[in-house]
């Protein structure tokens, strides 16, 4: 079986797809991209959460021939992925909260254009906040669960700016980490959720 | 974050400055920046937040082959035949493995004791015990591969704990055994006993007002680690073969590896590759062995990764165990004596077994100063899962049970649990049960006064203006209750660690220090083979490089068996051995650097022959602070490079009769006091504060100090609320398997931890420093359990605790 979708961005086709091989494995094993963690590959650690069209989901659990056609987002493009929603941000307030335009802005497309497009092997120099707050707030030990948490994380904080603890618990409940004891991740998301704050 | 304290208050409040330790020696207090103390942030941060990080289950070769375990579906059973040729017949399969194709007489490996088969021949003793090996070119291909090979079994009776194994017609475990254990145990089922017995027990309950006895049980706990047991074997033209692999300690396994694969250890390269957690889970070989006998015999790179159920069955867990103790103590709370019995389930092979014992024998009785004592530990063969080392190592167990007895002595006495045990809690210069002296400073008293004097989380928390918020109560989202039923208890613990490998063990560890100008900057490399598994230790070799040669840059080179053993990733010890050995190769290449400066400077300034000189900021200071010379203008071409072995001080073996002898190196101490609120009515536990205070001696970075407390302290809380592998107690079948049916905590079951870290000084030990990950697992779980008791009224005698154990159900 044959499977084109967009990861990242960036066009992909995967060839000789097994039936019952998952997304999670098509990620890593043929696409190159292991960010995405195999913890548990029966949806119960939350390791393998990527944003498939916008929404937070186990890989592991999705067939990867559901995926024809449609648009994913892992941890290695969550830098890009947070940059240019920070442009569509921009312009959002630029335009006094006028709905976004469709396609991308010119903003957004020069700062594709300044910084590439390959997100692939998560260059490209700037961490999304996330990211940055994760490493300063001591919320990765062995960072394993981390890909899967940074991903769930910023999909709450896109939708939800100014947390509770209660929300960030609620958001994070299906990723589990085993070196952490959680409360550095915990200061990690408040942290971004600040620097965010700070950032408007 | 409560920031790191020094000061010792004494007893009656009037702090003091450094009164039980020392000053802390650091060889040179630089101003370096980046050096230790700080909370620097870890060099792979950046690689692990991008998804860039490789972790063994990551790796790929061009090539490569996927190999597959066949493991014994049944506990205890006789392999009567084995059949191959249709799994070899699956095209797509380049190889089958099975006892017959070892290539060398060496067949089993251990860690102590060589007792576990590579693949089994003519016996299973435990389920999930690896009975063949496959490799194919896609990993669904080795699975259904492996599926058709065909294996008779004809089960044995299985024996399961202490009555079934000791019995006079028992099967042996293991006939003919020759290790050095077999002269002193009582049966053959048993890897080892360890009495210790000092002062005398029986006289000195006499003198006891009040006798406490009880029975508790401990479950099986996995370590649970994220990142499933995986690595990557490739042969090299040389007829060796290159491991990549997640490990704690990469020559334990060369050790055990090579002689299997009949190869000398130079043809067995080892390279750490990156490590989701261990926790003591990868101390035992998994996978190593098979996919190097597979990438030897195919020629080809061969990678085998665990997937979460035979992670399970793929390392050894922590050794359940039933607890006997007797306490006796006076009407003025003053314990008279304790008497204890610990059995420990080991399962089928020895792992660390023996070592287990070692430590819950002697720290049977916790932190706590008593003259007479009679304690016996024993580890079982069983045909349970193997058990091994896991974080707290076997004090865990111990804690649990002298920990529900502190408190069923304080209820008899009426006295506070928590002053009962200050007035009985050990100080510096007090005797182990073991006879040793406890020579660095012992706040355990100071601890726990620290521990509660934190302020208490607001009651009926879960109260907002718009109700009861559900998400703050037992049950949670369940929706269960609303605050009824629902009680509050609040309960201490406290408990002693031994950092190090202790009992006569030669517990040292290597690092190589490179310094040399590199782009008109001076660079410390720092290569070690010590495994980082998350725990920050290469945060800290940075940070000590920095610290004793005065540098900015420090580059931490990959960890191999290309330099010296660093000895294991556990027993808290790595900061203290490992970092000790980079500290003392730093310090040799200072003197190195220095004399490299006095040979072409000393002519222009007197202070080179005269002064104390330090390295800082890239400079060559006099203790005045006067620079002499650049590094860069010292060094020049020249690149100073020294690889040295460190020891910490020797220890001894126990004596198997009385269990006397300076075994241990040191000691490391938590105390904990949670808060719970339990749904009585349903018997739902939520835990609403886990507070914890430890001396670590000397934070060398004090943000993953407190993130070693905090990950200690959930795993804690896991193994009071939820954690247990089931065994089935008629077939010797683990029935749970799986995140679905293991419950490890999510973020929705921990609560906030808040720290206190002291730090006094122990004066043998790389500045002052203390090993920490492993105390705060210990007092965990006893605090847990002493809240829910009461709260609840309960005994509660076992851990984990179900909603069954609270409703009686
Ligand atoms: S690997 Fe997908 S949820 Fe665990
Ligand atoms: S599982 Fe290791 S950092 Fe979370």
């Amino acid at each position: 079986m044959r499977v084109n979708f967009t990861v990242n961005g960036r066009p992909q086709e995967a060839d000789d797809v097994w039936e019952g091989e998952s997304l999670l494995y098509v990620l890593r094993e043929r696409l190159g991209l292991p960010g995405s963690k195999n913890a548990c590959e029966q949806g119960e650690c939350g390791s393998c959460t990527v944003r498939l069209d916008g929404v937070p989901v186990c890989s592991c659990l999705v067939a990867a021939g559901q995926v024809e056609g449609r648009d994913v987002v892992t941890v290695e493009g969550l830098a890009d992925h947070a940059r240019q929603r920070a442009v569509r941000d921009r312009c959002k307030t630029v335009s006094h909260g006028a709905p976004a335009a469709s396609g991308p802005s010119l903003d957004e497309a020069r700062v594709r254009q300044a910084e590439g497009s390959d997100s692939q092997a998560g260059e490209g120099g700037e961490l999304a906040p996330i990211q940055q707050a994760f490493i300063d707030a001591g919320a990765v030990q062995c960072g394993f669960c981390t890909p899967g948490l940074l991903v769930a994380a910023d999909e709450m904080l896109e939708h939800n700016p100014t947390p509770t603890d209660a929300d960030i618990r609620e958001a994070l409940s299906g990723n589990l980490c085993r070196c952490t004891g959680y409360e550095k991740i915990m200061d990690a998301v408040r942290l971004a959720a600040a620097r965010q704050g700070e950032a408007v | 974050m409560p920031s790191p304290t020094r000061g010792f208050p004494r007893a009656d409040g009037a702090p003091v400055g450094h009164p039980l330790g020392a000053p802390v020696k650091v060889t040179q207090d630089s101003r370096t920046r980046g050096g230790i103390g700080e909370s620097t942030l870890r060099p792979d941060g950046t690689l692990k937040v991008t998804g860039e990080f490789a972790y063994a289950s990551d790796l790929w070769h061009e090539d490569m082959l996927w190999g597959q375990i066949l493991r014994s579906p049944v506990a205890h059973a006789e392999i009567v035949s084995l059949d191959t040729s249709e799994a070899l017949a699956t095209p797509g399969v380049h190889a089958v493995m099975t006892y017959d194709d070892l290539p060398t007489d060496v067949r089993t490996y251990g860690l102590e004791i060589q007792d576990t088969p590579v693949l089994a021949h003519g016996r299973v003793r435990h389920h999930g015990e690896p009975v063949a090996v496959v490799a194919a070119d896609h990993p669904e291909t080795a699975r259904r591969a492996a599926a058709k090979i065909k294996v008779e079994y004809r089960e044995l009776p299985v024996i399961t704990d202490e009555a079934s194994a000791t019995a006079p017609d028992a099967i042996l475990i293991h006939e003919n055994r020759d290790d050095h254990h077999i002269g002193h145990v009582p049966h053959p089922n048993i890897v080892h006993r360890q009495p210790i017995v000092r002062g005398d027990a029986d006289e000195a309950a006499r003198r006891a007002d009040v006798v406490v006895r009880g029975e508790y049980t401990f479950g099986m706990q996995d370590q649970a680690f994220l990142g499933p047991e995986s690595g990557l074997a490739v042969p090299e033209e040389d007829g060796g073969v290159h491991l990549y692999i997640a490990t704690q300690w990469l020559h334990a396994d060369l050790r055990q590896i090579a002689p299997v694969l009949g190869l000398p250890e130079s043809k067995v390269r080892m390279t750490l590759a990156g490590v989701g957690g261990a926790f003591g889970g990868r101390e035992d070989l998994s996978m190593q062995i098979h996919a190097c006998l597979l990438a030897l015999r195919t020629g080809k790179p061969v990678k085998i990764v665990y997937n979460r159920f035979e992670s399970f069955f793929g390392h050894v867990h922590r050794h359940p165990a039933k607890l006997y103790y007797e306490h006796g103590a006076t009407r003025d709370g003053r314990l008279t004596h304790v008497k204890c019995r610990i059995v420990l389930d080991g399962g089928a092979y020895a792992s660390t077994s023996a070592a287990v014992v070692g430590n819950a024998s002697s720290l049977g009785i916790g932190p706590y100063a008593v003259d007479d004592v009679d304690i016996e530990a024993v580890a079982l063969y069983t045909n349970n899962p193997p058990c091994g080392a896991m974080r707290g190592f076997g004090a865990v167990q111990a804690c649990f049970a002298y920990e529900a007895q502190m408190d069923k002595v304080a209820k008899e006495l009426g006295l506070d649990p928590v002053e009962f045990r200050q007035r009985n809690a050990m100080e510096q210069g007090a005797l182990l049960p073991t006879g040793q002296r406890v020579d660095s400073p012992a706040p355990v008293a100071e601890l726990l006064r620290r521990v509660k004097a934190m302020p208490l989380p607001p009651e009926r928390q879960w109260e907002s203006s718009e109700g009861a918020d559900v998400r703050q109560l037992p049950g949670g989202l369940s929706n269960t209750t609303h605050g009824e039923g629902v009680v509050r208890g609040i309960g201490y613990a406290v408990g002693i660690k031994n950092v190090g490998f202790s009992e006569g063990f030669d517990d040292y560890s290597t690092a190589k220090v490179r310094m040399e100008v590199i782009a008109g900057e001076p660079v410390a490399t720092v290569h070690t083979a010590m495994a980082e598994v998350g725990q920050g230790g290469v945060t800290v070799h940075a940070q000590i490089a920095r610290t004793e040669l005065g540098v900015a840059q420090v580059t931490i080179h990959p960890a191999d068996t290309r330099v010296g053993s660093a000895g294991s990733t556990s027993a808290s010890r790595q900061t203290y051995v490992t970092g000790g050995a980079v500290k003392n190769s730093c310090e040799l290449v200072r003197e190195k650097v220095l004399e490299i400066g006095r040979r072409r400077f000393g002519a222009h300034h007197p202070a080179w022959a005269t002064a104390e000189l330090l390295l800082e900021d890239g400079k060559v200071v006099t203790d005045g602070g006067e620079v002499l010379a650049g590094l860069v203008d010292v060094l020049g071409d020249e690149a100073v490079e020294v690889e040295a072995q460190w020891r910490h001080r020797p220890t001894e073996p126990f004596d198997l009769r009385t269990g006397q002898g300076d075994g241990h190196v040191q000691y490391s101490f938590a105390a904990h006091r949670a808060v719970v609120e339990v749904d009585t009515e349903l018997g739902l536990v939520k835990v609403i504060e886990l507070a914890c205070a430890q001396d670590v001696g000397k934070a060398l970075n004090p943000l993953s100090v407190i993130g070693q407390i905090q990950g200690g302290t959930t795993q804690g809380l896991g193994m009071a609320v939820m954690e247990e592998i089931i065994v089935d107690p008629k077939t010797a079948k683990v029935r749970n398997p799986s995140f679905t049916d293991y419950l490890i905590p999510t973020i929705l079951d921990t609560p906030t931890i808040p720290v206190d870290v002291l730090e006094l000084a122990d004066d043998h030990a790389p500045y002052g420093l203390r090993g920490i990950g492993e105390a705060p697992t210990l007092s965990s779980t006893p605090a847990v359990l002493a809240a829910i008791r009461n709260a609840t009224g309960l005994e509660l005698d076992r851990t984990p605790v179900r909603p069954e154990h609270l409703t009686g159900t």
